[in-house]
């Protein structure tokens, strides 16, 4: 298919629990959206951060696999969880750790949609453990956020010592 | 605004009555009176609820007119929209991305369709 439409991303959080929920259609069956989610050359292409390069170490795509990816020139910054389920061209549920921040794991439920026309809808939904973990997230933008946070602490502990 | 007043804002939207009186007070100012009207509820929890918006920055009073009525910071929302909304153009531009890898696996997929298209046509298998 040769035209290109922009279908904008829709997030939606919940004023009532900790989740966040994103939405985008594909001018793409669903077979090639699940493939480019689910094989760790395409996803290469396009999941990590637009000015840094992605390093893929695990991606064991299967209900009850692992992954482990980190992104950035030294592998900085480093991500891993498990598939608990795979469910071809439907559902794709997983687990989310930033490595610098073991506590804290993320549950992402990811439906793969066929609308017909060969158009394809993602809904990624995301539960965190608190409304404070999730507003974070939000406002600041899960890595940048994260990673920035860590850096200005390390430049606080730097000053004290 | 920072993380930790958008957690206000959020938490403050999170109970149904304030966000009900949150819908109210977008049509226009109110009392404490008139806010408290349609809830079976007390004076004092109403004031609970308001104090609660107000330390979030989402309703404010005005203190010397005699009715004092609540009024509702509008640009608050704004500021929370403007995080979601970074937030949002930051999926956007992965899933702008991943409009590229499939618009290169259409056309692979397309390619292999004509070579079949071509080879029946010369006569050959598929």
């Amino acid at each position: 298919m040769s035209t290109t439409t922009h279908h904008e991303t829709q997030i939606t959080a919940d004023p009532a629990l900790p989740t966040i929920t994103i939405t985008r259609d594909f001018d793409a069956p669903v077979e090639h959206v699940f493939r480019a989610y689910s094989e760790p050359e395409l996803v290469a292409q396009w999941l990590g951060p637009r000015d840094r390069t992605m390093k893929i170490d695990l991606y064991e795509c299967r209900t009850g696999g692992a992954w482990r990816y980190s992104t950035g020139d030294d592998d900085e910054i480093r991500f891993y969880g498990s598939f608990h389920e795979v469910r071809p061209n439907e559902r794709m549920v997983q687990t989310f750790t930033f490595e610098g921040y073991p506590d804290g794991v993320s549950l992402e439920t990811m439906t793969f949609e066929g609308l017909g026309d060969g158009r394809t809808r993602i809904t990624a939904l995301s539960v965190v453990e608190s409304m404070e973990i999730r507003d974070s997230i939000l406002s600041s933008g899960m890595e940048v956020g994260v990673v920035e946070g860590y850096e200005q602490l390390d430049e606080l502990l730097a000053t004290m010592t | 605004m920072s993380a930790d007043r958008l957690s206000r804002v959020f938490s403050a939207l999170a109970d149904p009555t304030r966000r009900d009186m949150v819908a109210r007070l977008a049509v226009g100012d109110s009392t404490v009176n008139e806010l408290a009207e349609p809830y079976d509820v007390t004076l004092q929890a109403v004031s609970k609820h308001l104090k609660v918006l107000e330390d979030a920055g989402l309703v404010s009073r005005t203190r010397e007119a005699q009715r004092r009525p609540c009024h509702l910071e509008a640009e608050v929302f704004d500021l929370m929209t403007k995080w979601i909304e970074r937030y949002r153009r930051e999926a956007e531009d992965r899933f702008r991305r991943l409009d590229v890898v499939l618009a290169a696996m259409n056309e692979q997929a397309d390619k292999s369709t004509e070579t079949t298209v071509e080879d029946r046509e010369n006569g050959a298998r598929p």
